[in-house]
């Protein structure tokens, strides 16, 4: 058996009494993607921040690509290979969608301690930029500036952006989150285009997208994973039935 | 011609001629008021990399203006007064200061990192108050460095110097702006936490960022020491920082040539309201910042851009 590419084990937080990460194990396969589902106040948000190193562990580990990176800051992360999208859009609103993708870009290429050359004349940078946006599908919208993008474009930056630096694994918190029905598809259409090519964890409240994507899902509720499994298994547990997915499915 | 290229090209000609045009209308004292001008020019250009562009609010800029300042003063008082060694000694120790308070503050955000940077500056402003062996209070009366090649004693020469290092630290700024390096610094003022999460370590940029502008703004401390043959605390006080960040914000913040717009105004109201004022009612001049207030308060309600953006508006 191959080591998966990112796993936890037994990870706990707790802010003062409660414990929003309570002994939580999961790991993702290299290629797959791995849905992580559950009720608001289920600890998502604490978990996420504790794979991208926002938020420090009181105990157990993160593996990530063979390393320990349970003490990593979150750049180094990110430099390893482990990208993300965020909850609530973020992107460089005064920067253009191609000095948005450049930027990202340039993370990954090098060192920046670079003062005099002008950055958008580096070849590198801008066609790497250019394919980068035309991969979402936002190349016409490239002079505009990022606050000037629809919504859905600003996600689609975002996904841009987190792939600039051909990562390993996608993080992606509700990538789906604030979204029409007609961006909701495209973005699974694009996502599911990404299947195979590279590993995603996958937050999402969609549960159309989740069971439409997803290889395996988890079920966090009150920061335990109740269930690893596959969506169809996930669909037909009682617990998670009962505990989550009872009102939403029936 | 957009006013945007051609307005910096005549004012930066007509700063290059001053010496000549001082001498032809027989003006010598508008000669000082320009070297004042193109010495906050640099200090406010290297407060402007990290305010303007970084979006990191120093207050305690002065600081190097003492540092230099003083590191010349001191190195002339024990009788070293070659240049070749007092520059490059003031400049390291700018540099060093600049990593001290860099490596502290630039851990705290917002009002903290205005108050962190506050307080060091103050540091440096009591300790130098205290340096009884070279003036105390009173402060120490310097020796110009000497260059061999050129006479610093000379009004004009050390004009063109500061208007040459000048033009220097505008051009460095100009390439900073649109490098990889200042790319970081401009992405990390915008939104923080998406740079980390793009994978840059923003606090190591932003270090280097502030050390640059501590150095550029301990060579205009040196020059300032320079200049009036002087240092004391005083040119290091907070109303100083205070100074640099008015001047920064009415030239206009993160625009290339805002600190020169910025300095013109500052040090053309200053010498020319006072006098008016005086005309109108001796005794007046004395309180020129009561009319220099409202004028800044009109500039951060109307022109978000200070003087630059006026250019700007030309253009469209």
């Amino acid at each position: 058996m191959t080591e998966p590419l990112l796993s936890t084990s037994s990870l706990v937080k707790r802010f003062g009494g409660l414990v929003a990460t309570d002994d939580v194990s999961i790991d993702v396969e290299a290629g797959e993607i791995h849905a992580l589902i559950g009720p608001n106040g289920a600890g998502k948000t604490t978990l996420v921040g504790q794979l991208t190193g926002n938020v420090r562990p009181d105990s157990g580990t993160i593996h990530f690509d063979g390393r320990d990176i349970t003490r990593l800051p979150t750049h180094a992360r990110v430099r390893l290979g482990l990208a993300r999208s965020f909850q609530i859009t973020s992107v460089l609103r005064d920067f253009r969608a191609i000095d948005n993708v450049a930027l990202a870009v340039q993370a990954h290429l090098g060192h920046s301690f670079r003062f005099l050359r002008d950055a958008r004349n580096e070849r590198a940078l801008r066609e790497r930029a250019w394919a980068g946006l035309k991969a979402v599908g936002l190349d016409e919208r490239a002079g505009v500036l990022a606050a000037a993008l629809s919504h859905g474009e600003q996600r689609q930056l975002e996904i841009a952006m987190a792939l600039a630096g051909d990562p390993k694994l996608l993080l992606l918190d509700e990538p789906m989150a604030g979204m029409g029905a007609e961006e909701s598809r495209d973005m699974v259409h694009f996502l599911r285009g990404l299947k195979g090519k590279r590993a995603m964890l996958l937050i999402e409240h969609d549960m159309d997208a989740v069971f439409a994507l997803a290889d395996r899902v988890t079920v966090l509720v009150y920061g335990r994973a109740i269930a690893t499994g596959t969506p169809a298994e996930i669909r037909a547990n009682a617990e998670v039935r009962q505990a989550y997915l009872g009102e939403a499915v029936a | 011609m957009r006013a945007r290229t051609i307005v910096p090209a005549l004012v930066l000609l007509l700063f290059a001629a001053l010496p000549l045009l001082t001498q032809a209308f027989d003006q010598r004292y508008l000669l000082s008021v320009g070297t004042r001008i193109v010495i906050w020019s640099i200090a406010a250009v290297s407060l402007n990399m990290i305010l303007g562009y970084g979006g990191l609010v120093s207050f305690g800029h002065a600081a190097f203006f003492g540092i230099g300042g003083y590191a010349v003063g001191i190195l002339s008082a024990e009788g070293i007064e070659s240049g070749w060694l007092q520059w490059p000694v003031a400049l390291l120790a700018a540099i060093i200061w600049a990593a001290i308070v860099g490596a502290l503050s630039l851990r705290t955000r917002g009002v903290y990192f205005i108050m962190i940077t506050l307080a060091f500056a103050q540091l440096v402003y009591y300790l130098s108050s205290g340096l009884e062996a070279y003036g105390g209070d009173d402060g120490l009366n310097i020796s110009r460095s000497r260059f061999g090649l050129i006479d610093l004693r000379d009004k004009a020469s050390f004009y063109w110097l500061c208007f040459a290092l000048l033009c220097a630290s505008l051009w460095f700024c100009s390439r900073f702006a649109v490098s990889r390096f200042g790319n970081v610094i401009r992405g990390a003022k915008s939104n923080e936490l998406r740079m980390t999460a793009l994978g840059f370590p923003v606090f190591r940029y932003r270090l280097v960022a502030f050390i640059i502008a501590g150095a550029l703004g301990g060579l205009a401390g040196i020059l300032l020491a320079n200049d009036g043959a002087y240092v004391s605390p005083a040119m290091m006080s907070w109303v100083k920082s205070g100074d640099l960040i008015v001047i920064v914000v009415l030239g206009g913040i993160g625009a290339l040539y805002g600190p020169l717009w910025g300095a013109i105004a500052f040090f053309a109201l200053e010498e020319f309201l006072q006098p008016i004022l005086d005309l109108m009612h001796k005794g007046w001049g004395e309180y020129w910042q009561i009319v220099f207030g409202p004028m800044l308060v009109l500039v951060a309600l109307h022109a978000r851009g200070g003087i630059d953006s006026l250019l700007g508006r030309a253009d469209d």
